[in-house]
């Protein structure tokens, strides 16, 4: 089709209690745990969006969360998306009204499916992301999906689910490949592409992202329209800069 | 002053924050009374239409917003509030718009006029193409911005459009006649370029008064 429509590259943070964690090193940085100082790094950096995800266990930690998305918000002129810890309609108030741009759904919206529903009602499909993570299962021969941070198994396949998130509003898909996750030898490509094609909304790839080739496998073999990635980034391995300019180079549109 | 017109259906802390990052002044309301006072307006906007309608309806801002806008004073319209300033929508089911400017807004179909298929809503960054004059693209470049829709304008009358972005159709992206202006896109969340339109939105304002 004919589109200047970017292929979007997405850091993700996890944020703990307010810190970010997971130790990002940049020495640049007066503050390396502080959202707001990273957010902008990345926004300089060329991120076309941001992922934060809240992984507190206690209230107080959730609490300082939406302290956390005001002051993104503030400061940063791209959008975002806030993960964790979203259980209800009102938990998306929260988040939303302190001017995240997205929310993403997991554990909640498997265990309560209608949420996608109220949440895409209230405040658009724009605004909900479904979070999946994904395993493929031999028994089944397909990939199943996996709640509580990947420790528990369904009885949902992701392809099924994904679609029925759609039909239920859903505006995007983020999509994490448990199996790739955190060896950084390439997203999962067949995963990426079978969910990308069952669906008619965004798809994010995400987990395994190891080299910025591995990003444009993601895109042009799995028909991502937008690749999230951690530890890569946060570590320095490589920068969002680098990615970009060898997408650039490999015929992908990207801003 | 800017005035934002706050009907119940916007992002409107993103606005505000990004009218910060300017150092302009601003206030939000919903009350036709105050807002006749500014300088200029922003109508924001993420929903759907017919509802969005109802509420401006409801609130009589509808009569005010275009008997603001033919007083001369500068409109801008974000992403739903852009498609507002249209004369209609089939967004479920058909309903009035603004009529400030000549247009309808309909939903990308979701395939090409090659048979291709395509994403649906038309998310991320994409580029603009200046195809119009516009005080709005003064001095700036054709960059990228942030889009979020589903529906968008379709118009016979081309000399509206001042930018536009490919998606499938031709998509209008920045729109203007007199002192109504619309943007498809977010500049709010389109980063240094969003902030640059947004800026000559505001020095528009200023040199009105």
């Amino acid at each position: 089709m004919d589109s200047m429509l970017t292929k979007r590259i997405i850091p993700c943070l996890d944020v703990k209690e307010g810190r970010v964690v997971k130790g990002v090193q940049f020495v640049s940085l007066r503050d390396a745990g502080d959202p707001v100082e990273l957010a902008a790094f990345y926004d300089k950096e060329g991120a076309d969006e941001l992922v934060f995800l809240d992984i507190s266990a206690s209230h107080e930690g959730r609490q300082t969360m939406v302290d956390v998305v005001m002051a993104v918000a503030a400061s940063l002129a791209i959008p975002f998306t806030v993960g964790g810890g979203i259980h209800s309609l009102e938990d998306m108030k929260r988040i939303l009204r302190a001017g995240a741009d997205k929310v993403s759904l997991n554990t909640a919206a498997v265990l309560r499916p209608e949420l996608i529903n109220e949440g895409a009602g209230y405040f658009g499909s724009q605004c909900i992301v479904i979070a999946i993570d994904a395993k493929y299962d031999e028994t089944i021969g397909t990939w199943r999906v996996y709640t509580h941070g990947g420790r528990k198994p369904t009885e949902r396949d992701v392809i099924t689910w994904a679609k029925e998130a759609v039909e239920r509003g859903a505006g995007e898909i983020l999509l994490t490949s448990m199996d790739c996750d955190g060896e950084k030898s390439g997203f999962n490509v067949d995963l990426t592409k079978a969910v990308s094609e069952a669906v008619t909304v965004p798809v994010i790839a995400s987990g395994g992202a190891g080299n910025a080739m591995h990003f444009e496998d993601a895109f042009k073999e799995g028909k991502a329209d937008a690749a999230l990635a951690a530890s890569i980034f946060h570590y320095k391995e490589t920068s969002v800069k680098e990615v970009k300019s060898f997408l650039k180079q490999q015929g992908v549109v990207v801003r | 002053m800017i005035g934002i017109i706050d009907y119940g259906m916007g992002n409107l802390f993103s606005v505000s924050c990004a009218l910060d990052r300017l150092g302009v002044e601003w206030f939000i309301s919903d009350d036709p009374e105050k807002l006749q006072n500014a300088k200029g307006l922003i109508l924001p906007g993420v929903g759907s239409f017919k509802d969005a309608m109802a509420l401006l309806d409801r609130q009589e801002l509808t009569r005010f917003i275009q008997d603001y806008a033919k007083s001369g004073k500068p409109l801008l319209g974000i992403c739903l509030g852009m498609q507002l300033l249209f004369e209609e929508s089939e967004e479920n089911g058909p309903s009035k718009g603004l009529a400030l400017l000549p247009g309808r807004v309909v939903r990308f179909s979701g395939t090409d006029r090659n048979g291709e298929s395509y994403k649906v809503p038309h998310m991320g960054w994409n580029r603009l193409k200046f195809t119009n004059r516009s005080e709005l693209q003064n001095g700036l470049e054709q960059d990228y911005v942030y889009f979020v829709h589903s529906f968008y304008v379709e118009t016979d009358d081309k000399t509206v459009i001042t930018a536009s972005a490919e998606y499938g159709v031709e998509v209008p992206a920045v729109v203007g006649r007199g002192s109504v202006y619309g943007m498809q896109f977010h500049p709010e969340k389109s980063g240094g370029m969003g902030m640059a339109l947004l800026e000559n939105y505001l020095e528009l304002v200023e040199g009105k008064v």
